[in-house]
């Protein structure tokens, strides 16, 4: 009988708070990272935006390549119109 | 049953309920990191599906301004001379000529000459002229070639009448090559064998 007693007093007094704790523990941790996946996902979906003006670099492309095209035009006209540098 | 059997029990009874109580807590906390990473893969999937064409954009972005770079930067040499070209680069932006010009690395040891001090010949010519020039002067301690604050007189030299009268009536100059708005038929001779006529019967 005394036995018994022991041992309830042992799961009752020692192995019951140990749980609890470490339960405790786990259930923080995990709440604790719940607004960090949130914030996580709230930057990823901010960047995804900012990246929608992507889709203008081909504009930017298309532009660049129209204006070294002028440029060129430009150039050799100025190559035929303008007399070479004497050489030195 | 004795009253510590009970005891027993009651304390196993608690920590199972702990347990339940918990790790159901822990599993709910789960299910909404979950969901919170199903929202950032799904924006990070996106992310990646955006920015994948932008290295090679950018690269022939980039490619076309090297281009430009290196045109202009020949045809600078080609007719200012390399001399010359690194001083009007350095006269422009102050200090570029230790840099140079990317396509001559021998840019970086030539002196170049204060261009922004010492006037080209174009650019006296053109002060003679009595144009807009925008530095009058024969050097930085002459006196200026003409008066920069009232040097209009010598351009109404040139146009003493001012505009053209009747300017704005004129025809505007015709707009030409293949997307003008005036095209015309091509003739079909053009090209072709030229016609031979018979023959005179004498």
């Amino acid at each position: 009988m005394t036995g018994l007693w022991i041992g309830a007093a042992i799961v009752g007094l020692v192995v019951l708070p140990i749980v609890v704790v470490l339960l405790k523990g786990v259930l923080d941790a995990a709440k604790s990272i719940v607004p960090a996946v949130d914030s996580i996902a709230a930057t990823a979906e901010a960047g995804s935006k900012d990246l929608d003006a992507a889709a203008l670099l081909l504009t930017t492309q298309e532009q660049v390549k129209q204006t070294i095209a002028g440029v060129a035009a430009y150039g050799g006209s100025l190559d035929v119109i303008l007399d070479d540098a004497d050489p030195a | 049953m004795s009253a510590a059997a009970a005891v027993f029990i009651l304390a196993v009874v608690l920590i199972v309920l702990a347990l339940v109580y918990f790790l159901v807590s822990t599993i709910l906390e789960l299910r909404k990191i979950v969901a919170g990473l199903d929202r950032t893969i799904e924006h990070v999937g996106g992310i990646v599906e955006k920015s994948a064409p932008v290295n090679d954009v950018v690269n022939t972005i980039n490619e076309h301004l090297d281009a430009g770079v290196a045109a202009l930067e020949g045809l600078l040499v080609k007719k200012a001379g390399l001399r010359d070209a690194v001083g009007l680069v350095d006269g422009l932006y102050p200090g570029a000529a230790a840099d140079g010009l990317r396509e001559f690395p021998e840019s970086t040891s030539v002196t170049a000459p204060r261009i922004g001090e010492v006037y080209t010949r174009g650019t006296l010519t053109l002060a003679r002229l009595g144009r807009e020039a925008p530095i009058a002067a024969a050097s930085p301690r002459g006196p200026a070639i003409r008066d920069a604050l009232y040097g209009s007189a010598a351009s109404r030299k040139l146009y003493p009448a001012g505009r053209e009268q009747g300017a704005a009536a004129l025809p505007a100059s015709p707009v030409i090559g293949a997307d003008s708005p005036e095209q015309y038929e091509r003739r079909d001779d053009i090209g072709q064998p030229r016609k031979r006529f018979p023959a005179k019967q004498s």
